[in-house]
């Protein structure tokens, strides 16, 4: 009974995204202020229904109702309950009906924090929501109905992936769904924007804030899917190129480019077609990114199961919104006024440049994800664009926007002068010179990108001391820590945020250079009693004995790291079956650090209890993920400055 | 400089940067693909004899057989027409098993044996990677058109 309540709930939700589509956008053209006004109600109800469902899924999986196919297929009655909660979102099924609810959560969010803008533009927005959200709906509904029963019902579950069985894996999906369908409302302003023909300093000031909270939210989603590649498919990488990760990766960078243009159209004025353009690209590569891996056009290492039928969908759907919101601001933009002047040396410029790299890159990940798809398309065969391109490409753009990095906060809106700015960034040249030439003394010659090691350091180091630079130069006239302290908690927020953020750049950059160019990995085959040296390590291989987990066996060996003799650390890593599943699956063992992570995976065995054994080094892999922390809390602190506080405050006082 | 002419070097200079983008990226793709061939294909030499690239199939039922050093297995891969015997030094992904589809990555060594960097790993087992299914349809095509003209001509 419950699964159908969910089902007619998922039915209810719908009729309401009709309406909520429909009456509020027609309302707002024929000036209908009661019209308008249904558009919050609607979004509340469009949130309550998906609730609805949500709980009727996790009431079947909880009760282990196998008479539900998606719990059948993705759940076990030994399974933990805590992976009970996390299977709602491990397949198909269940990550739409997350997609539908976040996209749901998102409009009751508009709805509620938007208090201070003109009915209008809210209704227009919720009205933009509710036609994506029937898309969603439409989708689940018709191609993939997560509540379909099934007669008769199996006696036991097949079990969540066990791959999926994981800390991480749980809150991957909903941080990386709520980045991409938070841009549905940057999308939605967009459009609300272009019906409305007002693109103006305002409408930045009101889409700024969202954007960034579903940048902060992608970037969070990035790093948790990075982070479990890392430890949990047992091969130590943390980026493959693979085309589900381009596919979280090209809006994040569109979002980038985003989020940076905005501040342009928020304080100058300007840029305002290409901020538009921007955001209907976002949620756009966010769509094509759900339909390249839903829709297993692909080969990739994620590899889900498809159906055809879900694939047509979503293409047409695909279609639909990028047709249809290109059409509308090739009619609508022009209208839209020129912004502000600016010189060849501003910071307009500065962040076009940002900019334009930014959406080059883009472009370069999406032709290299699709070019496949092209090839296979011209008849000029099955190809895979192996990730060895996607590096070339990174290095070839990138390190010119890490320049750009330490220029940006020192430049002047409108006009600058060059002789001012090599006066302040001095330092930071020199900085980056000596950190270049100190890489470059520890490079082995003969390597093969021997270039990197000084580029990347000295990237790091220049964007380090430049921003430290604009700190100072912001607070010149002032004395002492105090004042940077009563900087930040007064009106400072939004450039100590964007300190933060660009500083987790250069964290970044650090970790990229130093452990693709120091790490080591080696598969070695071990007899218990071995011993293997690596980087200063010694790693003791005691032996391998059986244990028993939940739903698991698993052969689990026992390694002891010493380095001079001391007891670095005592890893366990496991070869896991799960009862049922044929398949094993490792489970890395790694003792992580600040500056090292050590990092041991069983691979198979070998007779005479001898194992394949694979034995990592990895120097500062952390501060990959540290970086993208960072950039993510950079966000969050702009959120906190004071004039989006000002205008929550005043929310409902002031009528615009 | 008016504004005019400022605005017509930055178009400028974003049509090179872009160009000048494109030509780098396409050229360097050329280095970077890896085509796909069927055993059938390799067989009939029509890939590549000294480039990388890719090889899959079907993992032969009992043909994986572990080299006395312990990370250096051999197996065969077919797409039920021909086989392909395939070596690979390291750690086999989990997903790998006998009768499943794999895709491999390497170059046709001396003595016929196709050497594999890299053993494709996949994330669910009731997943064929797309190549390798359109590769066992063509070949069963074959098979039983050649069956057919075999019982055509007595």
């Amino acid at each position: 009974m419950i699964p159908e309540l969910g089902h007619f709930s998922l039915v209810l939700a719908l009729a309401l995204a009709l309406i909520q589509a429909t009456v509020p956008l027609i309302g707002s053209f024929i000036q209908r202020v009661p019209w308008m006004r249904q558009a919050r109600a609607l979004a509340w109800g469009q949130l309550l229904f998906s609730l609805i469902a949500m709980g009727c899924l996790l009431q079947a999986f909880l009760t282990d109702d196998f008479s539900v196919v998606y719990v059948a297929t993705n759940s076990n009655s030994l399974l933990p309950e805590i992976y009970k909660v996390s299977a709602l979102w491990g397949a198909h099924e269940g990550s739409l009906l997350l997609w539908a609810t976040l996209l749901a959560a998102w409009g009751a969010a508009v709805a509620t924090f938007s208090r201070n803008l003109p009915l209008p533009v809210v209704a227009r927005v919720l009205s933009v929501m509710g036609m994506v959200g029937i898309g969603f709906l439409l989708f689940m509904l018709l191609t993939s109905n997560p509540f379909e029963r099934i007669f008769p019902m199996p006696r036991e579950g097949r079990d969540l992936n066990p791959l999926l069985q994981d800390p991480g894996l749980a809150l991957h999906p909903p941080m990386l769904y709520m980045g991409y369908v938070g841009f549905s409302v940057a999308f939605a302003f967009a459009i609300a924007a272009l019906i409305g023909g007002k693109l103006d300093a305002a409408w930045a000031r009101w889409s700024r804030p969202w954007t960034t909270v579903a940048w902060i939210f992608l970037t969070l989603g990035i790093v948790l899917g990075s982070w479990w590649a890392y430890y949990e498919l047992g091969w130590g990488g943390w980026w493959f190129w693979d085309p589900v990760e381009n596919a979280s990766f090209m809006p994040w960078l569109a979002g980038t480019a985003l989020v940076h243009s905005l501040a342009v159209t928020e304080k100058r004025g300007a840029f305002k077609s290409w901020t538009v353009l921007l955001a209907l690209f976002a949620f756009s590569l966010s769509l094509l990114g759900t339909f390249l891996v839903r829709s297993g056009v692909l080969t990739s290492v994620h590899a889900f199961a498809t159906d055809p039928a879900r694939g047509t969908f979503i293409l047409v759907f695909l279609c639909v919104v990028i047709g249809g919101s290109l059409a509308l601001y090739a009619w609508r933009a022009p209208a839209v006024s020129g912004g502000g002047r600016f010189e060849l040396l501003s910071r307009e410029s500065v962040l076009l440049a940002n900019n334009l790299l930014l959406s080059l890159f883009t472009a370069l990940v999406l032709f290299g994800t699709l070019a496949p798809l092209i090839y296979e398309a011209m008849g000029w065969g099955k190809i895979s664009v192996g990730f060895p391109w996607f590096n070339t490409m990174f290095v070839a753009t990138m390190p010119f926007l890490a320049f750009l990095l330490g220029v940006g906060p020192l430049t002047r809106w409108k006009q600058d002068e060059g002789e001012r700015l090599v006066k302040l960034l001095w330092p930071a040249f020199l900085g980056a010179s000596i950190a270049a030439v100190f890489g470059g003394i520890f490079t082995p010659l003969e390597s093969e990108h021997w270039f990197l090691i000084p580029l990347g350091l000295g990237l790091a180091v220049w964007i380090l001391i430049a921003h430290m630079l604009a700190i100072w130069d912001r607070l010149k006239h002032k004395s002492g820590l105090g004042a940077l302290f009563r900087d930040f908690a007064g009106g400072g927020r939004s450039f100590y945020g964007m300190v933060i953020a660009h500083l987790g750049v250069a964290v970044f950059i650090v970790g990229v250079t130093l452990v693709s160019h120091f790490g080591i990995e080696r598969d070695v085959r071990m007899s218990p009693g071995d011993v293997q040296e690596e980087s200063g390590y010694q790693f003791h291989f005691l032996g391998v004995e059986n244990h028993r987990g939940p739903n698991y066996m698993a052969a689990r060996g026992h390694f002891q790291v010493t380095r001079d003799g001391e007891l670095v650390a005592e890893l366990w890593p496991e070869k896991r079956s799960y009862f049922t599943s044929a398949k094993p699956m490792t489970e890395a063992a790694i003792d992580w650090g600040f500056l090292r992570d050590l990092y041991v995976s069983l691979g198979e065995p070998v007779g005479d209890g001898d194992w394949a054994v694979r034995l990592y080094y990895k120097p500062f892999v952390r501060w990959i993920w540290l970086g993208g922390l960072l950039m993510a809390l950079g966000g969050l602190i702009t959120l906190t400055d004071r004039r989006y506080r000002v205008l929550a405050k005043s929310a409902g006082k002031r009528t615009t | 400089m008016k504004a005019r002419q400022k605005r017509l070097l930055f178009v400028a200079f974003g049509i090179l940067g872009v160009g000048v983008a494109a030509l780098l990226a396409i050229n360097a793709l050329r280095s970077n693909i890896a085509y796909f061939f069927s055993p059938s294909q390799v067989v009939a030499q029509e890939a590549p004899a000294n480039a990388v690239y890719r090889l899959g199939g079907l993992v032969v039922k009992d043909s994986l057989q572990r080299q006395p050093d312990g990370l250096t297995v051999t197996f065969d891969v077919t797409d039920q027409v021909e086989t392909v015997r395939v070596r690979y030094t390291g750690i086999l992904p989990d997903l790998f098993g006998e009768g499943q589809g794999v895709v491999t990555k390497g170059r046709m060594g001396p003595d016929g044996v196709f050497v594999a960097e890299e053993v494709l790993a996949k994330h669910d087992e009731a997943y064929m990677p797309p190549e390798v299914a359109d590769s066992l349809k063509t070949a069963h095509a074959k098979g039983v058109s050649q069956a057919a003209e075999g019982a055509k001509q007595p």
